[in-house]
Parts: structure tokens; C-alpha cells; sequence
């Protein structure tokens, strides 16, 4: 991979703490790296795991989930759904062979802009450092032919 | 007037698709007085030349089962979807990759290593199979198999899609009712696209177990589960059966006699995707909030992948691991 390598990365984040920690971030004037792109949702519990697995598949190069802390969910409990799916969601990218490390789940509060900011610069380089995961690529490509006339060399 | 043409094709899969099919009884007898069967190669003789030889779209209905797992099936796929009006993608191989499509797991060496060169293959001189091979008459050649493997509909445009590992009998038997119907003038066709002789809802829908506020603190295997609560689900037992996310059409046919759901109907309608929708499911339903806690729990499934994918890998949104691809 020679040329520059800018990850894509998807970013799920609740209504109530972690999009507001994002405004946050904004309205202070923090910079941060641009690569993630925001998708507000009500709630990490709404997040279905279909919506991550559509952006790993898609192009994207991780995802982002963001969501309140433990205990102050505006939906009680759902924070805590997201970490389950989210744990088992690791587990099967790794069965697929995709470094689990491509999605992250992060607990910040509507008053943590700093820590939006540094949790948004940290996982863009784990990101980078991964270097593409370029599915799309993958799947587009038909050597289909080649492949097997290799193998049976 | 001359009876429609009727097709029926296998590829990439085990066969019991065509068993499925002969276990309609007497109502094979129906197919036969309303069809002329035009290639059946399972049931009788006909060349693939006598398939080429048929004017664009004359066969009537064609049913497929089988994933494309070589390059003759692509072949035959682009052919058969030619000669024929309609094409079903039928059974679980041709809508979803089903077990087969498991091998999108591995790179294809080593599925070849596997298949010659470990202990259970006698093959001391580790001879492979050749595309090529010259003998008196002249050159025969095998198809080389294809890098991964592929859905009917990832290979060519299906009219409709017919779940099941097999399809069950009854379903294929109403879905040939169906389509004599159609023939009368006496029904209209479903739209394309459609995924017949199934229902549209899951499996726990049909299951007559008793279902409470689901609370697991373990999965298990269900042998390690004796005995099994013969009336509760069999999920909240702690064995991850896969009913919540499959298709209704089987009437739930495993839990009823206390096997969990493997998810032979693949996705239920309105699922993007199979193994997301199933993980939604199981994660739901974990009795714990401690991280530590949870990965405890989710230790009970130790092949993740395997669990989630039985059936439908190939047809999932990734398609494959990324093992399988070269590049």
C-alpha cells in the first residue's frame, strides 16, 4: 500500500450523552480527525448489529459506537445490550478472520468533549494502523479461474 | 396443446433436495401429466446439448438446488436461466450457500489439502486432481472450482427463492399446485422476487413450546442437557437454538421433537442478514451486564461463525471469512 491510506470509519452514537458529547467537542472548538462519520441514533441499544456488519461489508474500515455510561442510560438498561451485542459481535468478526479491534465501543457522557475528541484521534490510528479493510474489493474481485488452476498446481 | 417444459438442475449440494422433491408421493405423478420433463439428469437422461439445443425461454419452470461452487455450474446456471422462464433457486444451497458455503470460511488450498492429503484420504502418491488430463481418445478436462462459493442469485437473475435444507415436501408440493394453477389460468403467479413455499415469520412463531421473559446465565451443548424440559423453550434452557432469526414454513419441525432450530429456512422475512439478526437474539437474552460476566457466557459458543452462518455464509453480507479471498 503505497499511496496514503485515510480510514473509513461509521460512528453510531446515542441521542442522549454521546452525540451531545460530539456538540460538545464542536462548541468548544476542540480538532479532531475528521475520518468518522456520524450517525445519531437514540440509543446504543438500537443499534442492530446488521447496521455495523453493513458498514464493515460496505467499505468502512471500522465502526465507532459510542453510547452513556453504565448505569445513566435515558432508556434505563439499553447501553447495556449494546455491550453484549457488541462483545459477541468481536467475537464473530475474529471467526470471520477481521481483527475485532475494527469496531469499538466507547461510554462517554454529554460533558465529555475531551474525551470524544481523544477516543475519535485514538481509534483513527488503531485504524490506520490496521490499514484498509476494503471488502468491497474483496468481493468484487473474480480470479476465480486463477485461483483454482494455483491451487492445483 | 403441448405440456410447459420442466427443469430441474443440482450443483454444489448433497442431493437431498432431489429426495425432498420424490417425497411428494403420488404428486410426482402430477408433475408428469402437467410438465414434459425436459432435463432432469437425477431423475432421467438428457444431454446438456438437448438443453442447448431449446429455443430461449421454453422451459417453463426451472428448479435449481445447489450452491456455485465450480465453474461448470456457472456454466449451466447462465444456461438454464436462458432456456427458462422461471428460474427457482431452490433449497437452502442455491438461496444461501447452506453448508457448503462454509468452506467461504478457508482458503481453497487448504480445502484441497483437506479433501487429499489428510489422514482419512488414502492417496500415498498425493495426487491431485488435474484440469487438464490427455488420454487416448484425446484431452477430457474437469471444472476447475471457484474461488469461493457463490448463491444461484449471485450468478444469475432468480425469479423466486425456496428455503429449506431440503425444502419440505409439503411446501414443494403446494408450490407445484401452485404453478399447475398458473398454467390453467386459474391463479396468478407471486411477484418476482418472492420466497415461496415458506412463511413469513420465524420458527418460534410455530413452535408450540413455552415461552417466558428469557433470562441466560449458559449456553450449553444440548447433549450436555438432560433431560430436556420436554414443554419449555429451548433457547431459555440455554441451548442456542436458532429459531428466532429462521423462517417459519418447516412447523418448527426440530424444537417439536427436541432438537434445537439449526436455521435450515435461512433468514426470516424482512432480515438483512441472517447471522446479525440471530447474534441480536442470543446477546439479548444474556442474564448478565459485567463484561467479564458476559464473555463467560458467550464462551458457550465457542465457533461463533459456525453457529450464526450454518446455512447462509455465502448469502451474508460478507459473503465469506476473509480467508477466502486472495487478495
Amino acid at each position: 500500500m503505497s499511496e496514503h491510506f485515510e480510514p473509513v470509519i461509521i460512528g453510531f452514537t446515542c441521542n442522549w450523552c454521546s452525540y451531545r458529547a460530539a456538540d460538545l467537542a464542536g462548541t468548544t472548538r476542540l480538532k479532531y480527525a475528521p475520518n468518522v462519520r456520524l450517525v445519531r441514533l437514540m440509543c446504543s441499544g438500537r443499534i442492530d448489529p446488521t447496521f455495523v456488519m453493513k458498514a464493515l461489508s460496505g467499505g468502512a474500515d471500522g465502526v465507532l459506537i459510542t453510547g452513556c455510561h453504565p448505569g445513566e442510560c435515558h432508556y434505563i438498561k439499553q447501553n447495556y445490550k449494546a455491550l453484549r451485542r457488541h462483545l459477541f459481535l468481536r467475537r464473530l468478526l475474529k471467526g470471520l478472520g477481521i481483527a475485532p479491534e475494527r469496531i469499538r465501543l466507547v461510554w462517554v457522557s454529554a460533558a465529555e468533549g475531551t474525551k470524544w475528541a481523544s477516543t475519535i484521534n485514538s481509534f483513527v490510528e488503531e485504524i490506520r494502523a490496521l490499514g484498509p479493510l476494503g471488502w468491497q474489493k474483496k468481493l468484487a474481485t473474480d480470479s476465480k479461474q486463477d485461483a483454482a488452476q494455483e491451487v492445483l498446481a | 396443446m403441448s405440456k410447459p417444459k420442466f427443469a430441474m438442475y443440482w450443483s454444489g449440494s448433497c442431493g437431498g433436495c432431489e429426495i425432498a422433491v420424490l417425497n411428494i408421493h403420488e404428486k410426482i405423478l402430477e408433475v408428469d401429466a402437467h410438465f414434459e420433463i425436459a432435463f432432469w439428469p437425477v431423475a432421467m437422461d438428457a444431454k446438456v446439448k438437448d438443453v442447448e439445443a431449446l429455443a430461449d425461454g421454453e422451459i417453463l419452470l426451472t428448479l435449481w438446488n445447489g450452491s456455485i461452487r465450480n465453474v461448470e455450474n456457472e456454466h449451466m446456471a447462465r444456461l438454464l436461466r436462458r432456456k427458462s422462464k422461471l428460474l427457482v433457486s431452490f433449497g437452502s444451497c442455491a438461496t444461501e450457500g447452506c453448508v457448503p458455503g462454509l468452506a467461504n470460511l478457508a482458503p481453497l488450498h487448504e480445502i484441497i489439502d483437506t479433501a487429499y492429503t489428510t489422514l482419512t484420504t488414502d492417496n500415498p502418491n498425493n495426487i491431485r486432481p488435474q484440469p487438464v488430463t490427455k488420454v487416448p481418445e484425446g484431452e477430457i478436462s474437469i471444472p476447475m472450482l471457484t474461488e469461493r462459493v457463490h448463491t444461484l442469485a449471485q450468478v444469475v437473475e432468480v425469479d423466486y427463492f425456496m428455503p429449506g435444507c431440503p425444502p419440505e415436501s409439503h411446501q414443494i408440493a403446494a408450490v407445484i399446485d401452485l404453478v399447475i394453477q398458473v398454467v390453467q389460468g386459474k391463479a396468478e403467479l407471486p411477484r418476482k422476487g418472492a420466497v415461496i413455499g415458506a412463511g413469513k415469520s420465524t420458527v418460534c412463531e410455530e413452535c408450540p413450546r413455552k415461552r417466558n421473559v428469557k433470562s441466560i446465565k449458559a449456553f450449553c451443548r444440548i447433549q450436555d442437557v438432560a433431560p430436556l424440559d420436554p414443554e419449555l423453550c429451548i433457547l431459555e434452557q440455554g441451548i442456542p437454538c436458532n429459531g428466532p432469526a429462521t423462517r417459519s414454513g418447516c412447523d418448527a419441525r426440530c424444537p417439536r421433537v427436541g432438537a434445537q432450530c439449526i436455521g435450515c429456512y435461512g433468514p426470516a422475512e424482512g432480515v438483512t442478514d441472517y447471522g446479525a439478526r440471530l447474534l441480536s437474539a442470543f446477546a439479548s437474552v444474556i442474564d448478565a451486564d459485567e463484561p467479564e460476566e458476559i464473555e463467560r457466557i458467550l464462551d458457550g459458543i465457542p465457533d461463533p461463525a459456525g453457529q450464526l452462518y450454518r446455512f447462509s455464509l455465502a448469502g451474508s453480507l460478507f459473503q465469506a471469512g476473509a480467508a477466502a479471498f486472495k487478495n
